[in-house]
């Protein structure tokens, strides 16, 4: 699989939120704002990245060598929560502003499935070190426009007149499903 | 023997790798907290109950450092506690009246009628879902004590099937207000002696048939009512009082033929209302 392939299907085709439906609870609860779903993708996009990297030196490197296969996920979730904690410190000292507005959110990619669900399918696919980079990229990407554009919509659906019983979390529910569906038209392009 | 060493040095390693890591990058990066933020937490009562609008104490206390929030705005610790963040903060403490929760009900047993015998959930929004509860009046406490559960502060009893407050124990958070599916625990003023204890907006009649102590919009207590302009108003079939103009003088609550003005004032005797009549 050239690179251009997997990462044009991991932004659309095979799209973590909307085809994988992994990462659900980030892209419902910071899809408000576009401004802070942004930084959100962003600090998502450097968790999984590094983490990806990081996973696969000690998937290849230490657990594959010494047949402990089985301690994947609790390793993963080692390195991921690690990341976490890094990027909680970096943000507090660089932006207090995002790190305000992302609020309990941030704490919580420790126990987001996305950045694990890439690890794991990184090793699962079978990919080499370039090609898990290229992935990850393209996740984190797909998952930012994924929050981006529920965060325009939500914006707009503001301002809408929507029905009393649909106010607020469903009306939210209906517009992620109707996205999810629009989706599926990328099906077939790779 | 190396099945369960491996395995363990592994994860004991790479957890000892990442925990040095990450105290070295703590340090790296450490932020200077504002000292008045921890002075101000520790002055606060710490029940994180969010009545201030804030997510927990130490929200409110960073938003009072900026100046964004009031230093009254705690209303859990009420006057001292804003005496406190006033002086850390080298503020004046400002106004701040201490309110207090009550529910504006007193169909008890004895009161007012049930229109069915509820056996579901002990739970008031549960009640409330079957046809708006066992009380025949709609307005009426449903005794199943929601707010009870709610409240942090063990101020709140369910006596004869009415939730009652106890003033002194009420912090105001405002929790039982939130949670009551009825909408009749009202914020007031703590100095205040006369409430207008029902929110029935029915007519007389049904107000009547279901409750002996509700309001059913007579009137009289406006009529009595000697401050201009008036403190008692009167709306959509219901008595209620301007807390800021009423002068706690209780006249309505003798002339309320229900008694659905409760009053904390001395009640006159049967012999001097009569004399007052001249009868």
């Amino acid at each position: 699989m050239s690179l251009f392939t997997i990462l044009i299907s991991t932004i659309f085709v095979n799209n973590y939120v909307f085809a994988r439906f992994l990462g659900i609870c980030p892209f419902l609860g910071v899809s408000k704002k576009t401004d802070t779903a942004f930084g959100m993708g962003v600090a998502v996009t450097f968790v999984i990245t590094l983490s990806s990297i990081i996973t696969y030196f000690i998937q290849k490197g230490i657990l594959d060598t010494l047949n402990l296969g089985y301690l994947q996920t609790i390793v993963f979730i080692l390195v991921i929560a690690t990341l976490v904690q890094f990027v909680e410190m970096v943000m507090k000292k660089t932006s207090p502003t995002l790190y305000n507005a992302l609020g309990v959110y941030l704490p919580l990619i420790t126990t987001n499935c996305v950045v694990l669900g890439v690890a794991i399918l990184n090793i699962q696919e079978g990919y080499n070190l370039i090609q898990t980079i290229v992935n990850a990229i393209g996740a984190s990407i797909g998952f930012t426009l994924a929050l981006v554009l529920m965060a325009g919509v939500r914006e707009q659906l503001e301002l809408a007149d929507v029905p009393k019983a649909l106010e607020g979390f469903p009306i939210t529910l209906i517009a992620s499903g109707l996205m999810a569906i629009a989706f599926l038209g990328f099906n077939g392009l790779v | 023997m190396s099945t369960i060493l491996y395995p363990l040095l592994v994860l004991g390693g790479l957890g000892l790798l990442f925990g040095i890591a990450l105290s070295l990058a703590s340090k790296a990066f450490a932020v200077e907290v504002d000292p008045k933020v921890e002075k101000i937490i520790k002055a606060l009562p710490g029940a994180n109950c969010g009545a201030c609008g804030y997510p927990g104490c130490e929200g409110f206390a960073n938003a009072a450092a900026k100046g964004d929030a009031p230093v009254n705005g705690c209303k859990v610790g009420g006057a001292p506690v804003a005496e406190k963040v006033g002086d850390i903060l080298g503020v004046g403490a400002g106004e701040s009246e201490k309110m207090v929760a009550k529910v504006l009900c007193q169909g008890n047993s004895c009161n007012a009628i049930k229109k069915y015998e509820y056996v579901g959930i002990q739970d008031c929004k549960a009640a409330n879902v079957v046809a708006g509860g066992d009380k025949g009046c709609q307005y009426g406490c449903l005794g199943y004590g929601t707010c009870k559960d709610v409240c942090q502060f063990g101020a709140i009893e369910i006596v004869d099937g009415v939730a009652v407050i106890d003033p002194e124990k009420c912090t105001s958070c405002g929790q039982c207000v939130k949670v009551c599916p009825k909408g009749i625990i009202e914020l007031v003023p703590y100095k205040q002696k006369v409430v207008v204890k029902c929110k029935s907006h029915d007519f007389g009649k049904p107000v009547k048939d279901n409750c002996t102590i509700g309001c059913i919009g007579c009137q009289m207590c406006v009529r009595t009512c000697p401050t201009d302009p008036k403190a008692m108003q009167f709306d959509d079939k219901l008595a209620h009082i301007d807390y800021e103009k009423c002068i706690n003088c209780g006249l309505c609550a003798q002339k309320c033929p229900t008694g659905a003005i409760w009053s904390l004032l001395k009640k006159p005797k049967k012999d001097e209302k009569v004399a007052e009549k001249g009868l």
